[in-house]
C-alpha cells in the first residue's frame, strides 16, 4: 500500500513540477533562437539580447521598473512591518477589525479594481500620473504582502526574549531593535524581495496609475505583445528571470548560512 | 544578547522613567497610526470615490466625469444622484454576461487547480522531510517569475503553428492543429498555470499538519485506501482547500491580463470589459460602476477569506 501511493505521489509531483516549469523552459531555450519565429527552431544565437540593449525605450522602461521597485519596497516593507506589529502585538485598539480587513484585502483584490480606484483618487485630489502615482500605488498593495510574512515570522516569535529584556530595563524601542528586529529580519528582507518582484511584475495597477514618462517594463512588454510573440521579448523574460533567480537562491543561501551561524552561536553559547 | 542587556541597565539609570514611558506609548500609537492612515487614504477612500464617481454623468472632458457631490453641497444634490449607468449595466446583456461567464470561468478553473493541486501537495507533504523545503522552494519559485512572462509562454506553447501542435502532429496523435489559443480553453489553462502556487501551498500547509497514523488505523480496520481518503483526509484538509479554492477564485474572476492574452475577442471576462470600457471607451462613470458591482459580488468571499485568516491567526498563536 505504502509503495503505491509513493509512486503515486512521485509521479504527481513529477507531473506537477513539469507542468510548472516547462513554459519557462522552453521561452528561455527560444529566446536563443536565430530565426525570428518563436515555435521553430534554427539554430544558436544571442543576437535577441544584442538587440536589446539597444532598444532605448526597453531600457529607459527598465530602468523606470527598477526605480520604482526598490523605492515602493522599501517603503511597503517599513509601513508593511508597523502593519504585521500592529496587528500581533496590540490586540485591542478602536477600528482593529477595519484595519485588519484593509490588510487582508488587498491580497486577493482584483488588480483592475485596485487600478481604477486609485487612478480615481489621484485624479481627485489633482495629482498628476506619473512617477510618483505608480510608486504610491505600489506601496499600498505590496505592504499588505509585506504585513503578512512579517506577521506570520512574529506569532511565532518567542515573547520571552522580549519580555527578558523589558525586565532588564530595555525600553521597547531598544528591545525591537536589540531583540525583535535581529529575529524578524529574515522575513523582513523576504518581504522586502517579496515586495520588490510583485512591483516589478505589476502590469494592470502600473497601467491605471502611471502616466507618461514613467512606463514600466510590464506595460512596454504587454504593448509589444499585443503586437506579437518575438524573440526579443523573450531575451527580455529570460533576462528578468535570470535576476529574480539569482535573487531567489542567494537569498536562500543566506538564510541558510545565517541559520547555521545562529545554531553555532546558540551551540557556543550552551558549552560556555 | 549580553551586550544588548547590559547597555539597556544602563538606560535605565539615566533616563527618567516618567518621559520615557510617554515616549514608548508615543511610539506604540504611531506604529498603529502610520499604516492605518495609509490603507485609509490609499485603499479605503479610493473605494469610496469609485461609488461617488459611479454615480456621476458621463462627461467629454478631462476628467471624463461631471462631479456630482461636492463635500460642502452634499445634501442639496443627494437627489440629484445618477443611477443612469447601473440602470445602462442592467439593460445592456454585455455586462450581465460578462459578470456571469467571469464567474463560471473562474469557478471552473479553480476547480481544475484544486484536482491538479491536490495530487501535488499530497505528494509534497508526503514526501522525506529532508527533501520538502526543496519542493517547496520549487513551488514558490514560479510565483517569482513576472506573471505576464508566465502568461506570455503559453501563446508560443498553444498557438495553431505552437509548439504543442507540433509535438502532437510529429506524433501523429492529431491530423490538423487543435485551435486552443483564443478560446476558453486557454485561459482555463491560463488561470491554472498561473495560480496554482496559490493552491498548493495552503493544501500541503494543511496537509502537513495531518495525522497519517489516522490512515494507517483506517487500513488496520478494513478500510479501503480511497474511501480513507474521503473519509478522512479530504476534510481534515478542507482549511486547505477552502483557503486555495478562494486564493484562486477571487482574483481569478476579475482576471485581466489571461483573457486578454490568452483568450479570444468574443471571450467576455469582468476584468477585461472594466478595461475597455476604461482604456477604450474613456467612460469612467461606467467602469466604476462595473467596479462596484464586482466588489458587491465578492464580498462575500473576500469576508470568508478573511475570517479563515483570522481563525488561523487565533490557532497560530
Amino acid at each position: 500500500m505504502n509503495t503505491t501511493w509513493s509512486r503515486f505521489n512521485v509521479t504527481s509531483i513529477a507531473l506537477g513540477f513539469a507542468f510548472l516549469y516547462l513554459p519557462i523552459v522552453i521561452l528561455v531555450i527560444f529566446s536563443f533562437n536565430e530565426s525570428k519565429l518563436v515555435t521553430v527552431w534554427s539554430g544558436f544565437s544571442t543576437k535577441w539580447y544584442g538587440s536589446l540593449l539597444q532598444n532605448q525605450g526597453l531600457l529607459d522602461a527598465a530602468w523606470v521598473t527598477v526605480r520604482v521597485g526598490v523605492i515602493a519596497a522599501t517603503f511597503a516593507t517599513v509601513l508593511g512591518t508597523m502593519a504585521a506589529l500592529a496587528l500581533t502585538r496590540y490586540t485591542r485598539f478602536r477600528g482593529r477589525i477595519l484595519f485588519s480587513g484593509m490588510v487582508f484585502a488587498p491580497l486577493v483584490m482584483p488588480e483592475v479594481i485596485t487600478g481604477l480606484s486609485l487612478l480615481l483618487l489621484f485624479v481627485a485630489v489633482g495629482l498628476d500620473r506619473g512617477f510618483l502615482t505608480v510608486t504610491l500605488a505600489h506601496i499600498t498593495f505590496s505592504m499588505c504582502f509585506v504585513a503578512v510574512v512579517v506577521q506570520s515570522r512574529l506569532l511565532t516569535f518567542d515573547r520571552s526574549l522580549e519580555e527578558a529584556a523589558m525586565d532588564l530595563g530595555a525600553t521597547p524601542v531598544t528591545t525591537f531593535f536589540h531583540v525583535t528586529l535581529p529575529v524578524i529580519l529574515p522575513a523582513i528582507v523576504s518581504g522586502w524581495m517579496l515586495a520588490f518582484t510583485l512591483s516589478l511584475d505589476d502590469l494592470v495597477i502600473a497601467s491605471f496609475t502611471s502616466g507618461p514618462g514613467a512606463t514600466t517594463l510590464p506595460m512596454k512588454i504587454y504593448s509589444q505583445v499585443r503586437l506579437g510573440v518575438t524573440p526579443e521579448i523573450n531575451a527580455a523574460c529570460t533576462i528578468l528571470i535570470a535576476i529574480v533567480a539569482v535573487g531567489v537562491i542567494a537569498a536562500s543561501l543566506v538564510n541558510k548560512r545565517r541559520e547555521v551561524q545562529r545554531l553555532r552561536d546558540e551551540q557556543g553559547a550552551q558549552r560556555g | 544578547m549580553a551586550d544588548t542587556a547590559i547597555s539597556a541597565r544602563d538606560t535605565v539609570s539615566e533616563t527618567p522613567s516618567m518621559t520615557r514611558r510617554l515616549f514608548s506609548a508615543l511610539i506604540s500609537r504611531l506604529v498603529i497610526a502610520i499604516p492605518y492612515l495609509w490603507l485609509l487614504v490609499f485603499f479605503l477612500i479610493p473605494f469610496f470615490i469609485v461609488f461617488k464617481i459611479s454615480l456621476s454623468q458621463t462627461a467629454i472632458a478631462m476628467p471624463p466625469y461631471t462631479p456630482v457631490i461636492g463635500v460642502s453641497d452634499f445634501f442639496q444634490k443627494i437627489g440629484e444622484l445618477s443611477f443612469d449607468n447601473y440602470v445602462w449595466l442592467t439593460e445592456d446583456a454585455l455586462y450581465f454576461n460578462a459578470y456571469i461567464s467571469s464567474i463560471w470561468i473562474a469557478g471552473v478553473s479553480t476547480f481544475l487547480t484544486l484536482l491538479i493541486g491536490y495530487p501535488i501537495a499530497y505528494g509534497m507533504a508526503r514526501a522525506p522531510t529532508t527533501v520538502r523545503p526543496t519542493l517547496l522552494m520549487l513551488v514558490i519559485l514560479p510565483f517569482w517569475t513576472s506573471f505576464l512572462i508566465r502568461v506570455y509562454a503559453w501563446i508560443g506553447i498553444l498557438k495553431p503553428e505552437g509548439l504543442l501542435n507540433q509535438l502532437l502532429m510529429t506524433l501523429n496523435i492529431i491530423d490538423e492543429p487543435l485551435i486552443i489559443l483564443n478560446t476558453n480553453t486557454a485561459i482555463f489553462i491560463g488561470i491554472v498555470y498561473s495560480y496554482l502556487p496559490f493552491m498548493i501551498l495552503p493544501l500541503y500547509s494543511a496537509l502537513e499538519k495531518m495525522d497519517y497514523t489516522l490512515i494507517e488505523a483506517a487500513n488496520d480496520l478494513g478500510c479501503p485506501p480511497l474511501s480513507a481518503f474521503w473519509k478522512i483526509t479530504f476534510p481534515l484538509s478542507l482549511p486547505g482547500v477552502v483557503a486555495g479554492c478562494l486564493l484562486v477564485f477571487i482574483p481569478a474572476v476579475g482576471e485581466f491580463v489571461i483573457p486578454d492574452l490568452l483568450g479570444g475577442s468574443e471571450t467576455l471576462m469582468i476584468g477585461k470589459t472594466l478595461w475597455n470600457e476604461f482604456n477604450a471607451n474613456r467612460d469612467w462613470p461606467v467602469s466604476s460602476a462595473v467596479a462596484i458591482i464586482l466588489l458587491l459580488l465578492l464580498v462575500v468571499p473576500i469576508m470568508f477569506f478573511q475570517h479563515a485568516q483570522a481563525k488561523a491567526q487565533e490557532q497560530g498563536r
